[in-house]
């Protein structure tokens, strides 16, 4: 018997807000266990929750982006459960009125187009962090209790784990060049939780879901997605029934476990939150951050291969994070050339990040220097070699390229009327080398070059001094 | 809406609570009598009336994203009434559960 699969994501985005959604409370990574939750997350007596504007503009920002429906009118819903991880017994979620409906976004898998549907996107409150202990406790950290979340609920518009993969690698891509959230998975700032149910060929109705909860990486969602359709099936074949129920996966054997039988959406007894009031969504809001809206990663591409004509790999690497595109675009905004600047972003600036194990918000490097230093070289200022230790004093030191180059007299030395004289001697100096050269070892011209080099510490233009030592060698 | 003992246990399970036989009797009946009352406004005709979500005068209340430590604040006061505590943690008795079906 054939079986087909249906697959629907739900991914969870932290956003990026400097507070909490319903709390002033910081949000920082790593910071103390409960130092950083106060009495409104805990909803102790007398407190209320009071809406983060900026929470909205970002969840905004990613409706945009997945051509999503605005809904003019939302408000919050409490959903009731209980766990040690969220002290109030409820998560203040979107249920009824969620931020935005009905998005969609394009994959391509095996050179095929295909449009998977968003189903709906809320704004919610995450839950604090528990760590389990091996003595029969459990620990609580509320730190995370309220940090904003943007749930994507896909539509089940995927077949195999191949479409799953491609929609989470376009929807992250989406998200990240939004500037919403930082998108880490490794971080949690996103997290993929799948439903997945199989049915016969054929058979109209669905069959019954599975959920899997917080998979950690891409490859986990694609092989927990494999084994549990090879799972499901042979329930079915052996003539079982699959249980509604949430299931993990677990990374050291590549199977999914049951974790718990799932509660109906019913026993979570939503209702509208009444501690907030329902939030109005002007078009006129809508439209201004539509103009803020960072360039989408799919224009960049298009901009980097057919305007400035890099290689689609470089275009690529450039395009692996929000900041070292915008570091890219803003270098060939003051003036650099786009190739140069692509060339030394992916290597040199590449090559010292990865050393030095720092992003490029910790540098001094900045865009305005690069396109400098590439100016300086562009107009033979400076030879490529003396780039790599101005660049090397920049990155470290914030030191401007042009006054570093004038200070340490680097200034490539290309005015004719001193290279001449100076190749004149060395040839005078070095009859031999005109006899080798008269015989055809190019060599001698090498040899010639290098004494010159050597005379003006590094500085002479090398092309420039070829040229005239190949007329004086001819003149001979 | 009829309340049964079974939707009582039901809810308790939720809750994360446990009833003695005469207690589930005595919540039975209660809420039974809680839930009809309530269930009178049912049949008032509401027909093309917009559902209600809040009632006070106001809406798209904001705050601005600024972060701020509570006044006053230390870790101490907040986890005051936190039965078990350990290194600044919440103790709590241990959460997962790992059954394994097969």
């Amino acid at each position: 018997m054939n079986f087909k699969s249906t697959i629907g994501l739900e991914v969870h985005f932290e956003l990026k807000t400097k507070s909490k959604i319903f709390s002033p409370s910081p949000v920082t990574y790593g910071a103390e266990q409960n130092t950083e939750t106060n009495v409104i997350d805990w909803a102790m007596p007398g407190t209320l929750p009071m809406v983060n504007k900026n929470v909205y503009r970002l969840g905004i920002m990613v409706a945009i982006a997945t051509h999503a429906h605005i809904l003019p009118t939302t408000h919050f819903d409490r959903k009731n459960y209980f766990y040690p991880d969220n002290p109030k017994a409820y998560q203040i979620t979107q249920f009824f009125q969620p931020l935005a409906r009905d998005g969609y976004i394009e994959v391509e898998v095996r050179g095929k187009k295909k449009r998977i549907g968003i189903h709906e996107m809320h704004i919610e409150e995450d839950a604090g962090k528990n760590t389990h202990g091996t003595n029969g406790f459990s620990y609580v950290d509320l730190n995370r209790q309220g940090v904003p979340l943007l749930e994507v609920v896909s539509e089940p518009d995927m077949e195999d784990p191949e479409e799953a993969y491609a929609y989470l690698e376009k929807l992250r891509k989406i998200v990240q060049f939004t500037g919403a959230s930082d998108v880490k998975m490794e971080e949690g700032s996103m997290r993929v939780d799948t439903n997945i149910s199989i049915r016969p060929a054929g058979q109209k109705e669905l069959g019954t879901k599975v959920e899997m909860k917080n998979l950690n990486s891409f490859d986990h969602v694609r092989r927990s997605l494999a084994y549990e359709e090879k799972r499901q099936e042979q329930v079915l074949l052996a003539g079982g029934h699959i249980q509604l129920s949430t299931r993990r996966f677990d990374e050291a054997t590549g199977k999914t476990v049951l974790e718990r039988v799932k509660e109906g959406a019913s026993d979570y007894r939503y209702f509208p939150e009444p501690d907030i009031a329902p939030d109005h969504i002007s078009q006129e809001w809508i439209d201004q951050i539509a103009k803020e809206l960072p360039k989408s990663p799919f224009d960049r591409y298009d901009d980097y291969v057919n305007k400035f004509g890099l290689k689609p790999y470089d275009a690529n690497v450039l395009l692996q994070t929000k900041e070292s595109s915008d570091f890219f675009d803003a270098a060939v905004a003051a003036g650099a050339d786009p190739t140069l600047a692509a060339n030394w972003m992916n290597t040199q600036v590449n090559g010292y990040l990865n050393d030095h194990r720092v992003s490029l918000n910790d540098i001094k490097l900045t865009p305005e220097h690069l396109a400098e230093m590439i100016k300086l070289i562009k107009d033979g200022t400076i030879s490529s070699k003396i780039a790599k230790k101005v660049f090397a004093e920049t990155i470290a030191n914030g030191t401007d390229p042009k006054k570093y180059v004038e200070d340490n007299g680097m200034v490539q030395l290309s005015d004719t009327s001193v290279l001449a004289p100076m190749v004149k001697k060395v040839v005078d100096d070095n009859p031999q080398s005109v006899e080798d050269f008269k015989n055809g070892k190019d060599r001698a011209i090498g040899f010639l070059v290098g004494q010159i080099m050597k005379q003006t510490r590094g500085k002479a233009n090398p092309k420039m001094v070829n040229k005239l030592l190949n007329q004086e060698l001819q003149s001979r | 809406m009829e309340i049964t003992k079974d939707t009582i246990k039901h809810v308790a399970t939720l809750s994360r609570l446990a009833f003695n036989e005469e207690e589930l009797d005595k919540f039975t009946d209660q809420m039974g009598s809680i839930i009809n009352m309530a269930d009178q406004l049912s049949e008032v005709d509401t027909e093309g009336v917009e559902e209600t979500v809040q009632v006070v005068d106001r809406d798209t209340v904001f705050r601005e994203d600024k972060p701020e430590h509570w006044q006053g604040q230390n870790r101490e006061t907040l986890m005051a009434n936190v039965p078990e505590k350990a290194n600044g943690y919440i103790k709590v008795p241990v959460i997962i559960n790992k059954d394994e079906d097969e």
